[in-house]
């Protein structure tokens, strides 16, 4: 029972880990702070529903086309909707709060059409669930395929930005946007990159999280304030705490909902943010800012 | 000195005006006044925090739904006064905890906190509700009418707006305008900046759960789905917004043309409403950054501007 749960737990935070990258790379790197994040991820989840009930198609050919079509729509909505407030923002405060209520307009939006076309049920479908027999445990191969995956994707994002050249770009503009552009550093297409990333990682996640999740047309704004609480704790811009804080978040969480309560998931995940915020306001893997 | 009386007068009679008007009002539109009301002072609270600060406070719902939800708990036991000091004290104290814990910090912190914030207090009230009280949903019996209500949320309202009014005079009033420019400056300058900003958001919170208390016999059926409606933190903001978050009259007058319009999308466009109010919030972030209040004063300076050239400086003040 213990080893079930934390397993279940990991792979959760698995997919948490994932979408918390995204939103680490828009708000790290791009300073758009998307509270429609989670919206990206229901769309996507929604995808690879009508797909695999429609088309037979699983949801791992579904991934396929998640990830760039993803990455395409963040990029149409970043040059439509951030680029303006970015080149007329004084500040990056003025900057955050515009994204903010840009994007928090944007969420609007998009459950609006999600609740119009598919309503308010929750949803799911039937995909790999048989059981796989793993160390005494059994958990269903959907959850472990997803887990799976979620990791090598994030793992292999951590390691393209912080092994390649063109990681060390996107590292510089989130380090230091004023001074990217003196080493030749085209700062605009980087956060334009930057976001479109994010959104792919968030597309990539709600198909993930559609395998073994059940999921309705409102459900997006609480991934979303989990995955900030993750890249928070994890410290803003830090990828790897990102990661590491998006597992611990998916194994509490799941502890709590199968030993204390299931109403009270967001509940946990709140108490450890603010013992976060109290003890360590710099995130678990951050370093101090002035 | 004509325009000296000119104004206090007005507002005395403008509010001697609404005050009357559940004589002449139907109940349906007595029943649309309260919602201004409420959202007046909502909007005006919001932005007594949100506007000088230029911390985007998402939790307006946190407060409200607490303070009509304490009224769904107490109004069987406690008299009605009581109730109401009750909720306002759990909103103090729910404010003041949020404020100390997030407000220290970069305003990130405490935007990510109050985006979650009725989130979590609806989930732990409906785990209270089930497992030890063990009934969700509560019904109020309190022997008001809508006029009732809406004389109480207009003394609210108004209250909202000369608190607001006070408080810009105020050492308490200048300093987030400081903190809002440049936080750096404000340290320097020696305004506590943590203290400053708990203070307003602790007021603001306040008036909110005012709000939530006295409009909750309106329901008569509460459960916490039904009062911790996300809407209500979205509605407060784009009015706010639309009338301008930084002067006093601003987030009034965004309440009135957009309570109107929301009345006709919900009859009209029921199953399209929020699509359509996202649309209209990111037109006005990206049109009416300053609200319309400054936009108006920006264009009749510049129109003015043309024909009297430098006058209107000493105009102005």
């Amino acid at each position: 029972m213990l080893l079930t749960t934390l397993m279940i737990g990991l792979v959760l935070g698995g997919t948490y880990a994932l979408v918390a990258l995204g939103l680490s790379m828009q708000y790290g790197i791009a300073r758009i702070m998307n509270l429609a994040h989670g919206e990206f991820m229901i769309a996507a989840a929604f995808c690879a529903y009508v797909l695999f009930n429609g088309a037979g198609l699983p949801p791992l050919v579904t991934l396929l086309i998640a990830l760039p079509l993803g990455y395409g729509l963040s990029w149409l909505v970043y040059s439509v909707m951030m680029h303006p407030l970015v080149k007329r923002a004084p500040n990056r405060g003025q900057l955050e709060a515009d994204s903010i209520l840009a994007t928090f307009g944007l969420l609007f939006i998009l459950q609006g059409i999600m609740l119009l076309v598919f309503g308010s049920d929750f949803t799911s479908y039937s995909y790999l669930n048989h059981p796989i027999n793993l160390w005494g445990t059994n958990i269903a191969a959907n959850r472990l395929v997803a887990f799976i995956v979620s990791l090598t994707l994030g793992l292999g994002l951590y390691v393209l930005i912080t092994r390649t050249r063109w990681g060390a770009t996107l590292r510089a503009v989130a380090l230091s946007p004023a001074s990217a552009p003196l080493v030749g550093i085209q700062v605009d297409k980087v956060a334009r990159q930057a976001f479109a990333i994010g959104g792919s990682l968030a597309a990539g996640g709600g198909v993930l999280v559609s395998m073994f999740v059940t999921f309705s047309a409102a459900g997006g704004v609480v991934f979303t304030m989990k995955a900030l609480i993750v890249v928070i704790m994890g410290g803003t811009g830090n990828l790897m705490g990102a990661i590491i804080a998006g597992l611990a978040l998916g194994i509490i969480e799941t502890f709590v909902t199968s030993y204390i309560d299931p109403g009270l998931s967001l509940a946990s995940v709140y108490i450890l943010f603010i013992i976060v915020l109290l003890w360590r306001p710099q995130g678990l893997f951050g370093t101090a800012r002035s | 000195m004509v325009q000296k009386l000119l104004k206090p007068l007005l507002i005395m009679g403008g509010g001697a005006g609404l005050a009357a008007a559940p004589v002449v009002l139907s109940e349906y539109a007595l029943g649309f006044m309260v919602s201004v009301m409420s959202y007046v002072t909502l909007a005006t609270a919001w932005a007594m925090f949100s506007g000088p600060t230029r911390y985007i406070s998402l939790a307006t719902v946190a407060f409200y739904g607490t303070g009509a939800y304490t009224v769904a708990v107490l109004s069987e036991t406690l008299p009605y006064p009581l109730v109401l000091l009750t909720a306002l004290a759990i909103g103090v104290v729910l404010a003041a905890f949020v404020g100390m814990a997030t407000l220290r910090l970069a305003g990130i912190y405490f935007v990510v906190f109050s985006f979650g914030l009725a989130e979590l207090v609806r989930q732990l009230i409906t785990w209270f509700e089930v497992n030890v009280t063990g009934t969700l949903g509560r019904y109020i019996f309190l022997p008001f009418e809508t006029q009732h209500i809406y004389w109480q949320l207009l003394a609210l309202a108004g209250f909202t707006i000369g608190l607001g009014a006070w408080i810009r005079r105020t050492r308490l009033g200048l300093a987030p305008k400081v903190i809002g420019d440049d936080e750096v400056v404000a340290a320097h300058s020696g305004i506590a900046l943590a203290r400053t900003k708990v203070m307003l958001f602790v007021v603001s919170a306040a008036l909110m759960t005012l709000a939530g208390a006295i409009q909750s016999p309106r329901w008569v059926y509460i459960e916490p789905g039904i009062v911790f409606n996300p809407t209500v933190s979205f509605l407060t903001v784009i009015m706010a917004l639309l009338g301008g978050a930084g002067r006093l009259w601003g987030p009034t007058l965004g309440v009135i043309p957009l309570m109107v319009l929301f009345e006709w999308l919900s009859a009209n466009f029921p199953d399209h409403f929020s699509i359509l109010l996202g649309a209209l919030f990111i037109l006005i972030v990206f049109l009416l950054p300053n609200g319309v209040l400054s936009a108006l004063e920006g264009w009749m300076k510049s129109a003015k501007g043309q024909s009297n050239g430098k006058t209107i400086e000493e105009a102005q003040t």
